[in-house]
């Protein structure tokens, strides 16, 4: 299996301060990979750097191009789509309209019709709402828009930052399992960055520990899962 | 009556004027956050330039598109060249900056046409229509800002690129994670204000005829006009700009005279800043966490 997504020695931050410094990754094509740690490790911004949001440098490479300079709308059009920190609900516009705008960048009509249909049948709440302002949405329901927005995309990369976050248990059992689906029938590959370490090592073939900007800890999931320094911090057994 | 609904009816026409230019004024706040100080001046210099094409024998409705095109590009690059690199300045930079660039395009335009009032053709010179309530050129100044507004809502509702305007105002970050190209979103915005703003000032040049300073009045209304529909609400903005027309005809008739009419302006605006800052339509976000 192929490489989709490398990174090597990636440096990023704000202002002038790093916050990752020289981080190296992979995802493989078709493959899930997860990155824990704690609160402030820098897991936001290491999303935020392969998508060219944060000031960056380094070596990352996204199907076959190298994208480390390249502007996000640029890299988000070579087939990576981001759901953000805090979900990124277009609040003022409808719930389709959400969608729609997850699909802007594409020409297929009759395809984003049926993708949206799609996206309907994943999730029946957001067919229900549906005409409702995206804004008035239950925070479980704007998670599910967010994925499904970046869904529309038709993207090769779903990326996906703590999409647990603050949602109750049987949204968050919900939207794993949507995962697990797009990434098992349509092939796209995740990189999942989740504070529910049960879950995502569950769920991902290869998992990396963040610690202070740089990797702590990485391997096949299934042995992080055994790790005792992991499960110390943060399986909680 | 008679005089009482012809007070009323014009008072829709010039409203539809001031509707298009809140419309305007509300486009470049909803995606900057800004009001476009320079946006009447930039109006003024359209009509100018239809003027220019009108002179040279160029028939009233070539000259029109002509002009409507020609504003558009320079709404676009006036964005890509004088506001883009203020994006991030603070507010009072870019403040000043709008003020310069209306300081800017009233000089060159007294210097190129010079500060003597110009006459302005009216291209609805329909004698079948004339009656006691509307003169032909109102008539046709509602005919035509009604349909611009209609395009507009069209075009924003129902058009891919219409929708990524809006999302590009609304959410840049998420917009360009979508992948749009969120500056040229705000150019295009710029432009689409500059062409209404060139079909606002070709409307009312025939009535207040054509000179460098022609917009400042009919401004004054357009900002009443948008802060009373609630600035960051289009359709509130255009509702507004319908109610100062009428208003404004209404008191300037009845109430206050003619020469006190810009007063209600000023009133209005002073009279919404204190008592409903977010307008009469403004948004009440609905957001949940
Ligand atoms: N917009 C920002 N500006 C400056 N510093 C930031 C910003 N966002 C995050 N940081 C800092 O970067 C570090 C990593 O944050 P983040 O990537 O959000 O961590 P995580 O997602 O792992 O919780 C933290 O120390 C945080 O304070
Ligand atoms: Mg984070």
């Amino acid at each position: 299996m192929g490489t989709l997504l490398e990174v090597k020695d990636l440096h990023a931050g704000y202002g002038p301060t790093d916050v990752l410094r020289g981080v190296g990754f992979a995802v493989t094509e078709g493959g899930i990979t997860t990155i824990l740690g704690a609160n402030g490790a820098g897991k936001t911004t290491l999303l935020r750097a392969v998508c060219g949001l944060v000031r960056r440098r380094g070596y990352v490479h996204f199907a076959g191009e190298a994208i480390e300079s390249r502007v996000t709308e640029d890299i988000v059009r070579l087939g990576l789509a981001h759901v953000p920190d805090g979900r990124g609900t277009f609040t003022m516009l409808s719930t389709e309209e959400n969608l729609r705008v997850g699909a802007i960048t594409r020409r297929d009509r009759k395809a984003v019709e049926q993708d949206m249909a799609r996206m309907y049948g994943y999730f029946p709440r957001l067919a229900e709402r549906r005409a409702q302002q995206a804004g008035t949405l239950s925070g479980g329901e704007q998670q599910m828009l967010a994925i499904a927005r970046a869904l529309m995309l038709r993207p090769k990369l779903l990326v996906l930052d703590e999409p647990s976050f603050g949602l109750a248990p049987l949204v968050v059992q919900d939207i794993f399992r949507i995962m697990r689906t797009v990434n098992r029938e349509e092939k796209v590959s995740i990189l999942l960055v989740e504070q529910n370490a049960r879950l995502a090592l569950e769920l991902a073939d290869t998992a990396y520990l963040l610690e202070t900007g740089q990797v702590a800890l990485s391997g096949a999931a299934a042995d992080l899962r055994n790790d005792e320094t992991v499960r110390a911090a943060y399986l909680g057994y | 009556m008679e005089a009482f609904l012809h007070q009323l009816f014009s008072g829709l026409a010039t409203g539809g004027i001031y509707a298009a230019l809140a419309l305007a004024l509300v486009m470049i706040y909803q995606s900057t956050h800004h009001i476009n100080f320079a946006q009447g001046e930039m109006a003024m210099f359209s009509t100018y330039l239809a003027w220019t094409f009108i002179d040279a024998g160029v028939p009233y409705w070539i000259a029109f598109v002509a002009t409507v095109g020609v504003s558009f590009v320079l709404g676009v690059i006036i964005e890509r060249v004088v506001v883009r690199p203020v994006e991030h300045a603070p507010v009072l930079s870019v403040v000043i900056v709008f003020i310069a660039l209306l300081v800017i395009l009233n000089s060159v335009a007294g210097w190129i046409y010079s500060y003597t009032i110009k006459t302005f053709p009216s291209p609805f010179e329909w004698e079948a229509v004339r009656n006691p309530y509307l003169a032909p050129h109102e008539i046709g100044t509602v005919g035509v800002t009604v349909v611009v507004l209609l395009l507009l809502y069209a075009f924003f509702r129902y058009t891919s690129l219409g929708l990524a305007m809006r999302a590009a105002a609304q959410n840049p970050v998420s917009s360009r994670l979508a992948g749009i190209r969120v500056g040229w979103m705000l150019a295009l915005g710029w432009g689409l204000a500059a062409a209404i703003g060139a079909i606002a000032g070709m409307m009312i040049a025939p009535v207040v005829y054509l000179d460098p300073n022609m917009m400042s009045g009919i401004m004054l209304y357009a900002f009443a006009a948008a802060l009373l529909g609630g600035i960051d609400n289009p359709i509130g903005a255009v509702i507004g700009g319908f109610v100062v027309g009428v208003v404004e005809n209404l008191a300037g008739a009845y109430v206050v005279g003619t020469e006190l009419k810009l007063t209600v302006a000023l009133v209005l605006i002073i009279g919404v800043l204190l008592f409903k800052p977010s307008g009469l339509f403004g948004r009440r976000y609905v957001t949940r966490v």
